[in-house]
């Protein structure tokens, strides 16, 4: 671990000095920490607000404003959840809840087993199959509630076989 | 300047001043939730919206400067509609539960909805699920009853400079929290109050303490003891509508014994302690070269606390004595209780400060315990104490004037100018000098050190020397000072201080974060200059001078800085981790 935190240490050293004399560098910094990590770490965070000598408080205020940052790891599945008009009105909120449920998560967020990750999208492009949810490149049309906690199994039981 | 129109009458501003601030000038309010007079606006809340005649566009107020010939309405049926929708839209994300809130009967939320007449809820309630945070033992954050005004978020990152608070999310998610969502006990908050003070509603309260003391005093085993420090005597009338500033010392007293408490002392008393051992100590330093220069005070655990998180390479300057109030704390468990032959164990002091800090300090380290026991049991709040006068039925204003208990109560006023910002240098130097020159100063106001500019700086000839003093007050007022300090030693360059003093309030104690509501310069001014006339109104004006401190060190401590003084009333500090987690 301290190994770890060594070489964020150097990584995020190598990103101030890079940005620094910037204007809006704190988000350039984020991004590039986010495209490495796929999130912004806390001990990350810690570490860029020592460097940069910008509050902790400041940091997450940008992290936390833009839907961009994200503070926890992705999860191994990505479940993308269409609520655009025409899954909307197709009942698409019904499927959200059972997700939720089921999964015992919130939108935006991880599975505590970092199985699943929930995001809520806008239109996928294929309102013909309304309601839609994506897990990862997959497509499910014309969901019902039913159905869910079938299609989640199929992530459960991948993660078995492994 | 400008000359402009505000509801048909003429005003001429300094340019900049805003619309809000110009309309007081023709005794026209103008209602806002968001701008306090101590922060820059923040254009949060909708309700101070204008309109220039003939434009549908409306203002606002807190953000907008008067301009050169501007025709500004302030109010008009459309405008108070509009200021009405404002109020329920915030009232639909508000609890009802106004009659258990800690700011029932001085919310100004709760003010306006009454002023408006608002009786039913013409939205409907969407409440967002959040918990209390209690962690710091001192304060109480109750998201739900935030209105996101973001008063506290200024407060705690502009005005003190700590970043425990912040905005996190945005549109309906907004809510403040530190960074992270952790608690605020595991956040750099120092515990200052000063959000709590700003807050315009009930969602960040003291945490509320009297119930501890009641059946402290009601319990028989107890011997209940209460000290009041500098800063309460001059604001506890606000609770009870005296003029501002009003010293109510001698009636507190009266009251303290009335509310069962046997023994009435004044933390004045330990100030007088506190610039014995801090004089002799700077005196240590200064002459004889023993310990690090500049000394920097350490009796506001707000600065304390603030040190230990950001400023740890300042450790070697800090006055190893106690704040005043701690003080009197081990002297009535060890001192006091010897000469009255009471048993410490059942000895229970109550600190009444103007302080939230206190309410951490008094359990910040072992030190705090050199008695045996806790040296203090319980701090409460000026606002804390309000309220058990209120509930206690005692008619406080028609109380007569009593003196406190010997031993511990008597003091100088060197001792009562504590509680205002400078005070602790004014006392410390005149007692200095003393221990240098082996007289009085002639003069023993330092005007230059009084008043409310955030730094303050003087040069106090004393036999020969130049003591070079810097007084902060207001944390983010302290980074320059430091700096000064850093940048000399860096460069070997002299010291640009030899003594500075800071607390974390603006204004001092006097401006404290467990103060009554409602706090700006002007009343800041009013407060101190009642602790200044308290002082001029003294004979003894200097520690040393202080009889029953004089019979202290003859009859128990021995001399400042001695051994006994050294375990009872000295103290270390630590560096702390700015983020727990």
């Amino acid at each position: 671990m301290v190994k770890v935190e060594n070489e964020m240490t150097k990584e995020i050293a190598l990103l101030v000095a890079k940005w620094k004399d910037k204007e809006g560098n704190l988000i350039m910094i984020l991004h590039e920490l986010q495209n490495y990590y796929g999130y912004v770490p806390r001990p990350a965070a810690l570490e860029l607000s020592r460097a940069l000598g910008t509050p902790l408080a400041r940091i997450y205020e940008v992290i936390t404003f833009y839907n961009f940052f994200k503070l926890e790891p992705p999860g191994k599945n990505i479940i993308s959840l269409c609520l655009g008009t025409a899954c909307y009105l197709k009942g698409a909120a019904i499927l959200l809840n059972e997700i939720k449920n089921l999964l015992n998560v919130e939108e935006g967020h991880t599975t505590k087993d970092g199985l699943f990750q929930l995001d809520v999208v806008r239109c996928l492009g294929c309102c013909g199959l309304a309601p839609v949810v994506k897990i990862n490149d997959k497509v499910y049309g014309k969901v019902e509630k039913s159905q869910i906690m079938g299609i989640l199994s199929e992530y459960n039981e991948n993660k078995a076989d492994q | 300047m400008v000359r402009a129109k505000i509801n048909n009458m003429p005003v001429t501003v300094d340019e900049g001043t805003s619309i809000l601030d110009a309309a007081k000038q023709v005794q026209v309010k103008i209602p806002t939730l968001c701008k306090h007079p101590d922060l820059p606006p923040g254009a949060g809340c909708g309700l101070c919206i204008v309109k220039i005649k003939g434009s549908p566009k409306m203002l606002r107020a807190c953000c907008t400067p008067l301009e050169e010939n501007m025709d500004i309405i302030t109010h008009d049926p459309e405008i108070v509609s509009v200021r009405r929708t404002v109020l329920e839209l915030i009232l639909s994300n508000h609890p009802n539960d106004c009659l258990q809130c800690g700011r029932n009967n001085n919310c100004e939320l709760q003010s306006l909805v009454a002023d408006f007449g608002i009786r039913e809820e013409s939205f409907q309630k969407f409440l967002p699920d959040c918990v209390k945070d209690d962690s710091t033992r001192t304060i109480v954050l109750d998201p739900q009853k935030c209105i996101r005004c973001g008063r506290c978020v200024k407060v705690c990152q502009e005005m003190q400079n700590v970043w425990a608070l912040s905005f996190l999310e945005r549109g309906f998610s907004t809510r403040i929290s530190p960074a992270g969502d952790i608690k605020l006990a595991d956040s750099p908050c120092i515990r200052c109050g000063q959000c709590s003070n700003h807050c315009p509603t009930g969602a960040i309260v003291e945490l509320d303490e009297t119930a501890k003391v009641w059946d402290a005093l009601r319990n028989e085993d107890k011997y209940c003891v209460v000290q009041i420090a500098p800063a309460v005597r001059v604001a506890i009338g606000e609770a009870f509508g005296y003029p501002i500033g009003t010293n109510l010392t001698k009636k507190l007293y009266a009251l303290l014994r009335r509310l069962g408490f046997k023994a009435v002392f004044d933390t004045n008393f330990g100030a007088d302690v506190t610039i014995m051992e801090e004089g002799s100590e700077f005196i240590q330093r200064f002459a004889h070269g023993k310990g690090s220069l500049p000394l920097i005070t350490s009796c506001c655990p707000g600065w304390v606390d603030f040190m230990e998180k950001f400023h740890p390479d300042m450790i070697d300057h800090f006055s190893s004595c106690k704040s005043p109030h701690e003080i009197v704390g081990v002297l009535s468990k060890t001192y006091y209780a010897q000469k009255k032959n009471i048993d410490p164990k059942k000895i229970y002091m109550v600190s009444i400060m103007p302080c939230t800090a206190k309410k951490n300090e008094i359990i910040r380290g072992e030190e705090m315990y050199a008695s045996g026991s806790q040296d203090v049991d319980v701090a409460l709040t000026t606002r804390e104490l309000a309220r058990m006068i209120k509930q206690a039925g005692i008619d406080f204003v028609n109380l007569p004037d009593e003196e406190p208990d010997q031993m511990l109560g008597d003091y100088t006023g060197a001792g009562v100018i504590f509680g205002a910002t400078g005070g602790v240098m004014e006392a410390a130097l005149r007692t200095a000098y003393y221990l240098l020159n082996g007289k009085n100063m002639d003069k023993l106001e330092l005007n230059s050190i009084r008043g409310l500019d955030g730094v303050k700086v003087a040069e106090v000839p004393i036999n020969g020397h130049k003591i070079r003093v810097a007084v902060a007050h207001g944390l983010n007022h302290v980074e320059y000072v430091l700096d000064q300090i850093r940048q000399a030693e860096k460069n070997g360059r002299e010291l640009p201080y030899h003594f500075i003093e800071v607390m974390a309030c603006l204004g001092g104690c006097v401006g404290g974060g467990g103060q009554p509501y409602g706090v700006t310069d002007e009343l800041r001014l009013k407060r101190a200059a009642g602790i200044y006339q308290d002082d001029q109104g003294k004979e003894k004006r200097c520690s040393h001078e202080n009889p029953f401190v004089q019979q202290l060190y003859r009859e128990f401590l021995g001399k400042p800085l001695g051994e006994k003084s050294e375990h009872l009333l000295h103290t270390h500090y630590r560096a702390l981790p700015v983020y727990v987690k």
